[in-house]
């Protein structure tokens, strides 16, 4: 069972979920075709299905794949809120303070004419 | 192939979030009218909360502007349990291209975790609607970030007050 509060305000797991190719492999596998079995996702993947069963508990313990019942088989689906989250924490701000840097960047050049 | 059966009829996208907020004010942002306006499309909602009552997303005064009819979605509540479940059907008449497909199903969840904190999770039954799936998945760029921006503005609307467009 995973401890569901401690996700909540944590960043880092999602970082972390994310630094691997594998797991973003998987995310992109996901992405391409939503709510796939354990067996459908290992395919092609030169790994144990241990391993595999490993990267997609990182990944569901980071929020960003959900699993769901249905009848005897567990499919995983790609939650990309988390990611939507980072976006906007992290990413948005960045790129707006680098376009009003290059903004202001051209003002000086061209006053400087 | 005998995976094909298995795969290839999942239509269902799953959508969850942790927010620090009781579920009741989570149930209220959801479906009252007020709340409704204040985060992601700034769309608002009337519910009637019984089997079989009706529900209607309202364009915004952009919207309309750009030629959106009054009523961008119709649907029909299936089951309310406030504060923790509601399904209802989800028709949206904002397009062409979803008005002529069949009404979906959304189903709301939410469920208390410790530290005050709520999951929500949105789990949205797109069968036979790949143009409306393409929207709410946000990978159409002309209709905005779909559940995952309207989920995010939410939860900042909830735990500071203010959402992206305030």
């Amino acid at each position: 069972m995973v401890t569901y509060y401690r996700l909540v305000f944590d960043d880092d797991r999602v970082f972390k979920a994310l630094a691997d190719s594998t797991r973003r492999h998987l995310l992109d596998r996901l992405f391409a075709r939503d709510g796939r079995t354990l067996t459908e996702l290992e395919s092609g993947l030169e790994m144990t299905r241990f391993g595999v069963m490993k990267h997609l508990r990182l990944l569901e313990e980071a929020g960003l794949v959900v699993t769901r019942r249905s009848g005897r088989e567990k499919l995983h689906f790609l939650n990309p809120v988390p990611i939507r989250l980072i976006h906007d924490r992290w990413i948005d701000k960045y790129r707006e303070r680098r376009v009003s840097a290059l903004a202001s960047l051209k003002h000086e050049l061209e006053k400087a004419k | 192939m005998t995976t094909a059966t298995a795969t290839a009829v999942v239509t269902t996208q799953v959508y969850r979030v942790y927010i620090k907020a009781t579920p009741q004010a989570i149930w209220d942002a959801i479906t009252t009218p007020d709340w409704a306006e204040k985060y992601g499309y700034a769309s608002r909602v009337e519910y009637d909360l019984r089997p079989g009552g009706a529900y209607r997303g309202f364009a915004n005064d952009a919207m309309r502007a750009h030629g959106a009819p009054d009523v961008i979605i119709v649907g029909e509540v299936l089951e309310s349990d406030p504060p923790r479940k509601l399904v209802q059907t989800w028709h949206p008449m904002f397009d062409p291209s979803t008005a002529a497909e069949p009404a979906t199903k959304l189903t709301w969840d939410l469920v208390p975790q410790q530290g005050g904190v709520t999951m929500l999770t949105v789990t949205h039954d797109v069968t036979g609607a790949p143009a409306l799936a393409r929207i709410v998945s946000g990978q159409d760029p002309n209709a905005g970030g779909g559940w995952s921006f309207v989920l995010s503005d939410l939860k900042t609307l909830l735990e500071t007050g203010k959402a992206f467009a305030g």
